[in-house]
């Protein structure tokens, strides 16, 4: 009996057992719902929520409180970067490919070493960073035009490449291989479980903690500005402020996924769950016929129904 | 104002000293330097005009950062304080509207705002302390229910508060502007709330959750209570917001919830709970508007300006986080 509920507590069996009821009630409410190609469409926006909550993963199990308010920014300013660099030819793409790593990695390097080295709070710091990126955007808009995906760009995004399946979608399996390789198969992954759940002695035991903690959130950009990139080839050109609905929403697939915010424990294939969680329930919401409003309080309220069936925080006792 | 400090840190030296007991005296000496800075670059921006100017449009500010402060006491968080103060906007703004626009409708119409906002806090505080929900993704959660109901209520923004209302939020009594009046006010408050027993024991469970639940202290009621104030200070920062803006926007105060995280930072309060002060997110509240202003009297490019306010406040919150943190280790 145990052992049953031990397997009914995993949290990527109850996000998957949520999606597959999310799917059945969407079919109910309006046939189609949960035909193949609804649910490639789906699946391609959850991929660029995903790979952002990759690197907000990341971040968040290195612990200390750490979490990455600026991704939205970097989502944003990587869609504008690549769609001036390409500027609507295939030819440019490497070259933006590279630019947006390195602007993701800037930012990253920002604010790890301002958590690191200054020691300020990761949730300051991002916050700070994020409204540094916010007005950035602003300066940019004004002098630069917003740019345009190259044709392969959105080729890559929208259309089968593969097996039926578009090239971002193997492009997220790929970062969710990725991650399980890195989290349990190397030493940085072992690393990053020893300073989210005991930072002081990961770093007795030689954990190089600030080092580890600047790359996390090198990575936490990194992943941010490739979603930003296929952001911009899914709707063909940037606009203001794309990437500002990245920013809870990654924290929540991250939490959805069973990785809790203290850090140290959960992994990325629950977060990849939790992504496609979200986003099935979004779009249930916007097949339902009623008001913005209305949409706006069941969604809210149904977030908060999900998050019971998580880690909730262990009750007080004597 | 006064300020609760944490009462058991000792320290040698006597500028640790002094830190530990005004945690706030960081902001205080940024606050000083961005008033001579402003008046360096534009004297008249020291004038009394520019100065009420500058209250009437952060007083909103300053209260959704003491809202913020009294959850942050006790080391959890508030994502939905924007959201709530544009849920009271629009609930005051539609009420006036319906009951006639006078006097009495005008207060009638604050104290239901004022119950939609404790409302609003103890739906956060039963979430995040009695379901023990994680506070940034269970209050953003809120924030959306909460937005949704103003959505409701005003689907777009526009309609205007009763003259009334504005020609005294604006106005001026007695030659003092009315919005000192509300500052002095809240200032009396603040000094009131700060010696009673909730403060401290929202201090006490954010200095230890476990310890202050050991000594007897009903931790989730305490939890729920700072959400409550949070949510009131929401309704009161919503009046202000009202109050400058004349009229009901359903998503007025989105933005300015990560302002009010930055404000508690930068008053010397600590994220991880258990030691600050309001006065100290008061001053910070200033802080980022001095900031506002001085980048525009410094004859930045328009479209520059946001970019070097981000930077300011960014290297505020830094020098506000280094310089407190040495008040208490």
């Amino acid at each position: 009996m145990s052992r049953v509920i031990e397997i009914a507590k995993n949290p990527l069996l109850i996000a998957l057992a949520l999606i597959a009821a999310l799917l059945f009630l969407g079919n109910t409410l309006s046939p189609g719902f949960a035909s193949g190609g609804q649910i490639l469409r789906l699946l391609i926006v959850a991929a660029l929520l995903g790979i952002v909550a990759a690197g907000q993963n990341l971040v968040i199990l290195g612990g200390r409180e750490g979490i990455d308010l600026s991704v939205g920014g970097v989502v944003s300013l990587s869609a504008i970067v690549a769609g001036n660099v390409m500027n609507g030819m295939d030819g440019g793409i490497p070259l933006a490919i590279l630019a947006c790593v390195a602007t993701g990695a800037l930012f990253g390097l920002f604010n790890g070493l301002g958590v690191t080295l200054l020691r300020i709070p990761p949730l300051v710091m991002t916050l700070g960073m994020l409204g540094v990126l916010q007005g950035l955007l602003v300066v940019i808009r004004q002098g630069i035009p917003s740019g345009r995906a190259a044709p392969a760009l959105s080729e890559f995004v929208t259309r089968p490449f593969l097996l039926g399946l578009p090239g971002i979608i193997w492009l997220w399996i790929g970062v969710g291989l990725l991650m399980a390789f890195i989290l349990h198969r190397t030493v940085f992954g072992q690393r990053i479980y020893a300073i989210g759940s005991n930072e002081q002695a990961a770093f007795m035991a030689g954990v190089p903690v600030r080092r580890m903690r600047v790359a996390l959130f090198m990575l936490s950009g990194v992943f941010a500005a490739i979603a930003g990139l296929c952001l911009l080839g899914y709707s063909g050109s940037s606009f203001a402020n794309v990437g500002e609905q990245y920013m809870l929403p990654s924290i929540i697939a991250v939490v959805f996924g069973g990785t809790p915010l203290s850090g140290g424990k959960g992994g990325y294939t629950g977060t990849m769950a939790g992504a496609v969680l979200l986003v099935v329930l979004q779009s249930i919401l916007t097949t339902i016929n009623i008001d913005e409003s209305g949409r706006q309080m069941v969604f809210g309220a149904t977030l908060l129904v999900l998050m019971l069936f998580y880690g909730r925080g262990r009750g007080l006792r004597a | 104002m006064t300020s609760v400090s944490s009462p058991t840190r000792q320290d040698n030296g006597s500028f640790r000293a002094l830190l530990g007991r005004f945690p706030f005296l960081p902001a205080l000496l940024i606050l000083v330097v961005l008033l001579v800075l402003n008046g360096i670059f534009e004297p008249n921006s020291l004038s009394f005009r520019s100065l009420t100017g500058l209250v009437r449009t952060y007083l909103a500010l300053m209260l959704l950062a003491v809202a913020q402060t009294y959850v942050v006491y006790a080391a959890d968080i508030d994502l939905s304080v924007g959201a709530i103060a544009s849920l009271v906007n629009v609930t005051i703004i539609v009420l006036m509207q319906h009951m006639g626009g006078g006097g009495l409708s005008v207060l009638a119409a604050l104290g239901v705002g004022v119950l939609v906002g404790l409302a609003c806090g103890l739906v956060n505080g039963f979430v995040v302390a009695a379901l023990r929900l994680q506070a940034i993704v269970a209050t953003f959660a809120t924030s959306i229910f909460f937005t949704g109901l103003a959505l409701v209520i005003l689907p777009v923004a526009g309609m205007p508060a009763p003259t009334v209302f504005w020609r005294t939020y604006g106005g001026t009594f007695f030659g003092i502007p009315f919005v000192f009046y509300v500052a002095a006010a809240l200032a009396i408050l603040l000094y009131l709330l700060a010696r009673t027993r909730l403060a401290t024991q929202l201090l006490a469970v954010g200095d230890g959750q476990q310890a202050a639940f050991q000594s007897g202290l009903p931790v989730t009621a305490i939890r729920i209570g700072g959400y409550a104030l949070c949510g009131v200070f929401a309704a009161l920062a919503a009046f202000c917001i009202t109050g400058d803006t004349a009229s009901g926007d359903p998503l007025v105060g989105a933005k300015m919830t990560l302002f009010s995280v930055a404000a508690v930072v930068l008053g010397g309060s600590a994220l991880s709970g258990g030691f600050g002060t309001v006065a100290g997110s008061v001053i910070a509240a200033l802080i980022i508007g001095l900031i506002n202003s001085l980048v525009f009297f410094a004859g930045t490019p328009s479209h520059w300006q946001n970019f070097v306010q981000g930077l300011a406040i960014l290297a505020a919150l830094m020098v506000g986080v280094l310089v407190s943190r040495r008040g208490r280790t």
